[in-house]
Formats: structure tokens, sequence, C-alpha cells
């Protein structure tokens, strides 16, 4: 890769999760030559993949600021998004359950705060209308805050939508490819990796849990992330409508705290717990974390049935000292636009900080708009979404969608056929999960990932024993039988 | 649409034997669907020996044994469907299924059995901390890349649970170049047979350690080692008793779960313990004319027992379609598992649809020696089997005859339990 050390871009996207991507994808709608750097084989591999995936209202962070601002504009950019780019999003509402007469003024200054926001239709239900809402709710429920404008959002599909369409419109990316310094020559910005070096009149610095390394490459004004992590617990669909909304409790210091919620796939989503860490790379659940989660959804919710669990996970989210998000050029370092401190709200406002920052872009760049445009982008058929005659129609064509490989989310052989086949298309067994659901139901692969890895090693031209679950050395078999006899 | 007298839903070992014995039993129409490339089940995976003893006194592996079955559909010229995924069940008993040939088609059955087996559980129904890399799999997975692909999915393992997979999966490893370092399980009891203990670990020294479960997962990409503790008599890691276990492999071996979906969309009831259709005498769920049997029915410890259990769910179906099995009368028996049983198969008995035996097959929830097995009519004892020892692992039965409901004639319950000798 030596060979390109003068390659020369307007903008350099350090990050391929909804921060970056949103950027891209927003950026791309100009005459712009602009790559993504992403240290992952594939996009959606940091904290945009591990997440409540709620859009929430806008009600929680504090008025006037940048997080209230472009959580509510990202809310409600959300549903034409979700129509342009074809990803499931769905605006079921949520509750902050108050438990006592005692939280009330809590639960009165988050209305206050979210009518401040301009959040819409918020109202204050009491406990009878709370139980009559979600029958579930636990018996001590003495009022909640209803914001009917919060949503839940597939992470995955939004992501890799952003991303598949930017690169439909134009813009680079690259993968397995880590920025290991940053340097300002001549008024340009030279970026190191592992994988050559890029030059680059912009930079922007959508880099997650790892923004604040970058930051401080290139400015004096230092900020610090530290990794603050969630663990979460999944249940099978049988537990889907255990509730019907987003239930979370009073904020606290560390987060909007542990809620309960459905998917947009019809799973039920319990956590996240917030607990500060030093590793970056930390997404490792714990015993304690997990107990965490369960008894603190159990205090809002009752019934929970926690044998359902499929599996659980956890993530980082980036939260900056300042506890706010961080949009924009420091002073001392021109051309480097910062996205840091993009914790929650920042899959609601992403939509909106990929505008805030292809803005910032178009006015310093003065870039021209392109006639041809793709604003929409199709998602990876549902065959379920067919009415019957459809569905034997497009066997007729393509037989591939009539042979299930995942027999848990009935996921065809076509699904994951376009899943690799697609523009920025799958790789790895985990990336046909996140664009399929192939592995995620309630076997978590048992089943379907030798018959996945077998699609994936014809379709790349690979052996079986070069398929990776995530890329890198997460080699899924280590080699023929016998071979170590 | 096409019309069967009976659909069978899989065709492993357990929808083989129903078909065969549907057949056997004068029915003509008879329609296997069977999502795999290949009839035979689980048992295609299952190349060790050991298969066969009960049915055709002698070892086999289990290709060889399903190939006997699948020989014989083959003679009866029974009609199968390969490739082909059943999406859904109709209270009505219209089935509706998919494959690349034929899309999606709909076919009307006068009878179902359900013979869809069960799936492993995963390390997610147990919520195992720790990171999430590759190289941790059900021991099932695992032997289907070794014995159907000849890969391996790792060189130096641990396995998680004592179930018979798990125990099988720890000696072909090794066989095939593997270290096995340890077999933990969470009980202070194996949840395999006896046998496997002994041919499997005890034969290539691979330590058993009971009461001990994986408490941490290592390594981000490829998995870099696990953490054993001991656990209390709840089940509770003991702080202190940590050992960490180099390897790149974890295999899963906690548990066999009935695969119900397609049942619980029709409408069939389900047991809390067994995960299985609640079923009667004649292996009939609470839907009229479909049947179950296997491991979808119960999770079973030989196939043996799965193919005698198919039978007779083969042979009711057919009644079902004479319209022989539709009786008046009798007396209707309750079967209450108690003191140590956990659940019996069937949970209920009819003594005028019961043919002149039913077999009452259940599992005990834990290790008891020297104990009884009793059945009582009503409160009367009428059953009493010795037994050395009874364990979860092996699964027991006991023989109800018409002769000894005679006897009874107001008898309402039949209750099966653990008794001290």
């Amino acid at each position: 890769m030596k060979g390109e050390m003068t390659a020369m871009y307007d903008v350099i996207i350090i990050g391929g999760g909804v921060s970056g991507t949103a950027s891209a994808r927003e950026l791309s709608r100009y005459k712009v030559r602009a790559c993504v750097l992403e240290k992952e084989e594939d996009v959606c591999c940091g904290t945009s993949k591990a997440n409540s995936g709620i859009v929430h209202a806008g009600y929680d962070a504090e008025p006037g600021s940048l997080m209230a601002k472009l959580n509510v504009r990202g809310n409600e950019m959300m549903e034409q998004l979700s129509k342009d780019l074809d990803f499931p999003f769905q605006r079921i509402g949520s509750l902050v359950i108050c438990r006592s007469r005692e939280e009330m003024p809590g639960l009165q200054k988050l209305y206050d705060k979210g009518s401040a926001n301009g959040v819409k239709n918020l109202k204050i239900l009491n406990r009878e209308e709370v139980l009559e809402m979600e029958p579930n709710i636990t018996d001590n429920v003495y009022a909640a805050l209803y914001a009917p404008t919060a949503g839940i959002v597939c992470p995955f599909s939004l992501n890799i939508a952003l991303a598949e369409n930017a690169y439909t419109n134009g813009i680079e990316f690259r993968f397995n490819t880590e920025v290991q310094n940053i340097r300002k020559i001549n008024g340009e910005y030279e970026i190191c990796t592992n994988r050559g070096t890029f030059r680059t009149k912009y930079v922007v610095n959508a880099a997650g849990v790892y923004a604040d390394k970058f930051h401080n490459m290139v400015s004096e004004k230092k900020i610090h992330i530290t990794a603050r992590r969630g663990e979460y617990c999944l249940l099978d669909k049988s537990a889907g409508t255990h509730v019907n909304r987003t239930v979370f409790p009073l904020p606290a210091k560390y987060g909007k705290g542990v809620l309960v919620t459905p998917t947009v796939h019809g799973n039920l989503l319990v956590g996240p717990t917030a607990f500060d860490i030093e590793n970056k790379e930390g997404t490792n659940t714990t015993r304690e974390g997990l107990d965490e989660v369960i008894s603190k959804a159990e205090q809002n919710v009752k019934n929970l049935p926690m044998r359902q669990v499929i599996t659980s996970f956890a993530g980082l989210r980036a939260h900056e000292d300042g506890a706010e998000f961080i949009i924009g050029e420091p002073e001392d370092a021109k051309g480097f636009i910062d996205c840091a401190g993009i914790e929650s709200p920042g899959l609601s406002s992403c939509p909106a900080i990929g505008e805030m920052v292809a803005g910032i872009l178009q006015e310093r760049l003065k870039l021209e708009r392109k006639e041809n445009f793709i604003a929409a982008r199709k998602g990876i058929l549902d065959p379920d979404k067919l009415t019957k005659e459809e569905r034997a129609e497009l066997i007729r064509r393509e037989p591939a969608y009539g042979n299930i490989i995942c027999r848990c989310e009935m996921i065809t052989e076509g699904e994951i056929l376009d899943a690799i086949r697609r523009p920025l298309g799958a790789r790895s067994l985990d990336g046909i999960k996140r664009r399929t659901r192939a592995g995620m139901g309630r076997c978590q692969s048992g089943f379907c990932s030798p018959r996945t890895m077998e699609i994936l090693a014809r379709e790349l031209q690979v052996s079986m024993s070069d398929i990776t679950k995530s890329g890198g050395n997460s080699r899924l078999v280590t080699g023929m039988n016998k071979a170590t006899l | 649409m096409k019309n069967y007298d009976i659909v069978i839903i899989g065709g492993g070992p357990a929808g083989l034997a129903a078909a065969v014995s549907a057949k056997r039993n004068g029915i003509e129409r008879i329609l296997i669907l069977e999502r795999e490339k290949e009839l035979g089940g689980i048992l295609n995976q299952c190349i060790h020996n050991g298969f066969g003893l009960h049915t055709f006194n002698e070892e086999l592996t289990g290709p060889e044994y399903a190939q006997r079955f699948i020989d014989e559909a083959e003679e009866l010229k029974i009609e199968y469907k390969l490739n082909t995924m059943v999406m859904d069940i109709s209270r009505e008993k219209v089935v509706t299924a998919m494959n690349r040939e034929e899309g999606l088609f709909e076919i009307r059955a006068k009878a179902v059995i359900l013979a869809m087996g069960c799936r492993e559980r995963s390390r997610g129904a147990l919520n195992i901390p720790g990171y999430r890399p590759a190289g941790i799999y059900s021991a099932g997975t695992a032997q289907r890349l070794v014995n159907m692909e000849g890969l391996m999915p790792g060189r130096e393992v641990v396995i998680l649970g004592s179930g018979d997979i798990g125990l099988i999966m720890a000696r072909r490893m090794t066989l095939e170049g593997a270290k096995v370092k340890a077999v933990a399980e969470l009980m202070p009891y194996s949840g395999g047979l006896k046998r496997n203990i002994v041919q499997c670990l005890d034969d290539y020294r691979i330590p058993l350690k009971l009461s001990h479960t994986v408490v941490d997962i290592k390594g981000k990409e490829r998995l870099e080692g696990v953490t054993l503790a001991e656990v209390d008599k709840t089940g509770k890691p003991i702080p202190g008793t940590e050992e960490e276990y180099s390897c790149d492999t974890l295999l899963l071996s906690v548990g066999l779960i009935p695969e119900n979906e397609l049942s619980r969309g029709m409408g069939v009831k389900i047991s809390s313990v067994t995960s299985g259709p609640v079923v009667n005498e004649s292996l009939e769920t609470n839907i009229e004319g479909v049947f179950a049997c296997g491991n979808v029915l119960h999770v079973h410890d030989l196939v043996d027992f799965v193919s005698e259990e198919a039978g007779t769910a083969g042979k009711n179906a057919a009644a079902y379609v004479k319209g022989e099995l539709q009786t008046e009368g009798g007396q209707e028996i309750r079967l209450n598992p108690a003191d140590g049983v956990r659940y019996t198969v069937p949970a209920s008995i009819n003594t005028a649809r019961m043919g002149e035996d039913v077999t009452v097959r259940f599992r005990v929830e834990a290790v008891f020696k020297n104990c009884c097995i009793s059945a009582y009519f009503d409160d009367e004892r009428v059953i009493r089997k010795k037994r050395q020892i009874a364990a979860p692992g092996e699964m027991e039965e006991i023989r109800l005859t018409k002769e000894q409901f005679q006897k009874y004639p107001d008898l309402k319950m039949v209750t099966v339990k653990i008794e001290e000798e």
C-alpha cells in the first residue's frame, strides 16, 4: 500500500460507526473526494453495534445543549430517513416510570426539559393510565412521563444503510485500516495508518471511544473520553410483547438507567448498566453487570421472563468529561472536525450529526451539490413481508429464496447472498448476522453457522478455514481433522 | 392443494420410524418433510457407535442406524421431500412448506406427526459473562464441523456441560488431534450416560470437574482462555476457587430444548417441564390428530427409545386416520409425577383408547441411590421397582397394562414417585 502515499482527499472520516457514516452519507450529496477509514473489517463494529437501539424523544438533555438540539432534530429526521434508506424504525413511544410521590419533582423536571427542548406531545400519566397502557409495569408505579415521539430502530440496519448509500454516492471506504498518527503539514493533514498514509484537507474525527486520542494529536485543548460500559440481555421473541413501549426508570447520575424495550425485530431488550472502565476494548460482560441488569429492570417491570434470555452483550459509550457532544473544529486545529463524545442520545441524533458535519464541510470546502445524488437505498429483501403469491414468484425467479439457512429467524440463502454481494457486502459471520439476522435467533447460530460459512467461502472464493467471525484473528476453524497428529 | 393421510414433520429417527410404522399399519398416503439435504437427522453426524443395542441387538454407528430405517422407508415407498422447510401448520392441519424447486406450497393432512427434534441450549441462555470471541461452539455444531466437514473448531478445548454430546465430542476432538483440558459440569453429577463418562473421558484421562462452571471468557477475536470456578449447592460460583484454562475452544453441552415453535404456532399445549407437547396415551397432543414423538416430545438419551416411541405414534396416527382411535368412554386417568419424578410422558391415559399396555417414560430430578420407583393407583401402590441408582441423565420407564387398570374401575390418578428402599 506504500505506493498510495500520495492519495489526496478533500475529507477523511475516521470511523465507520453511525456518526461517521451519517456524516459520509450527508457529505455524499456534494461533489467531493472523501474516504471513511475503519479499523475493523466492517462498519458498525464499535459503539454503534451494541446499544439500546432507541430513538429518544429528547427530554433528557439540558435545554440549549447541542445534545438537546441534535436529539430532537435527529428524532424528527429518522422517519423519513428510514423510508429513504429502508431500515426498520418504529415510533412506539416511551415511558419514564416514577415509583413514589417523592420522585415526582424529578419527573416534572424531565417534562419541563422536554418542553424546553421542543419535544412534542409529552404527557404525565397517573398510575391507572400507565397500567392501562402497559399492564406489566410494576404495581408500585406512581406516575410516568409518556413521550409518544420516542422510537426504536435497528442500529445495524441504520449504520449499514448509511454506509451503503454513502458508498453508492461515491464515498470511498477502507476497512482494516487503523489510524496510527495524524499530523498537520502545510495546512493539510497527513494520516498514517497500518495500510499506508493518506493526505487530506479535512478530517472528521468520528472515532467513538478513541476520538480523544486523535483530537489530542492535533489540538492543545485536550479532551478526555471514558469508555462507559453498558451490559444488556436480549430475550427471545416469545417475550417480545412483554412491554410495547420503551420503559425507563428516572434518570440517574450515569445515564438513563436500565430500560426494558421491545426491539424492531420483536425481541425484548433489557439494559444497560453504566460502569466506567479503563480498557477501551472492554466489551466483555460481567456477572455483576448482568445481575444488575436483571435486578434493576425488575424494579419497573414485573414478571420479566428472564429464562427467555438468548444472549447478553456489552457496549461502550464514548463519555466525554463535559457530558456534551463535541462537534466542530478546535480553535487550534482548523480543518479537523470533531465528532466526539457521542454517547446517548448519539444514535437518535446521528442523522442531525451527519447534517451538521456535512454542513460545516460544505461551507469550508465550498462544495457543490451533485445532480445525480441517489437518496434512496433498498435494504435486503425480507421475504416475510411479501404475500404468499409474491414469495412463490420470487422463489421461481431466484430459488435461493426457497432455501432456509437460519431456522430461528427464517433467513434464506437468497438474503445471505444479497448481504455478501451488495455494496460494502458482508465478509464475516457477524457481517452476515448484522445484515440479515441469520444467527441472531434463539439457537444463536448453532444450526446455521456451518452453512453460512459454506456460503461465505463459496462466494468469497476462500477456504472454510479463512472464514472469520468478525475479521482479524477471529477464524472459526483452525484447520483440517488430524492435522496436528 | 395436495392431500395426504399423514404428514410427518422431520425425517430424523423419530419421523422415519413413525412413517414406517404408519405404513405398516395400513396407511398409504404418507409424506415426510425434511429440512436437511438427506434423511436421518442428527444421526448423520453421530459417527460413533453404540446405537441400536436395544432395537437390533448390535452396535451400529449413527448413520448405519439411520440407514436401516431409510432403507425400510424406501422399500415401503414412503414419499419424502428434502431441503424443505415447514413454515407453518394450521390448526386445521394445513402444512405450509417451502423449498427451492416448488417454492411455497400447502399440503392438507388428516393427521400430523411432529418429529422436529431439538436444539442445543446456547451460551446466551446461560448468561455466561465475558467476551464474545470466535471459538465458542455448542457441542453439536462442533460435531457437525468435525464429522461432516472435516474441519477442526480448535486445538485446545474446554467443555462446559457433561451432556452426552459434550462427552462424545471430548473423545472425538481428542482423536482428531485436539487437547481436551477439562469437562466442567455445574451439577454435582453428570448429565450424560455412565458408559459415555467411562468411554469418552476416563479412557482418555480427561478430567470431569463436577460442581464447576465457566465464570469468565477471555479473548476479543479468538478465544484465549476461560476461567472455571467451583459452585455451591445453589449453583453460585465460590469466590477463590477460580482456575484459569488457556484454550482456543469452548464447547457447550448444556442441555437440549425441543424445537416446538411450529407446535406452539398451531396451538399445541406445551409442558413447561419438558418443553414438549403434553400428550395422552396415544402420544396425541391437545389437537385431535396431531401426534408427537422423539426429541420434540421430550429429550431422549437413546435413539432406540425414540424409534420405539415414534413407532407408537405412527401406529396411533394410522388408527386415527382409519377412525379407530376416536373411542367413546373408558376411564380418563391422570399421571401425576411426584417426589423426585419431574414429568411423565404421556401425561394421561384413556383406558378405552390404549392398547394392551402403555410405556410411561420419565426423568428423576436428582441422583437417587438404592431407591424404588413406585406407581400408586390412587392410594394403592401397584408397582415397585428397585433401582441401585436413578439419575437425571438416564431416562426411566414403567409399563402400565390394561389388565392392571381393569382391577381399578374407579381409578382417577396414577402417581409415579421415587421412594426409599
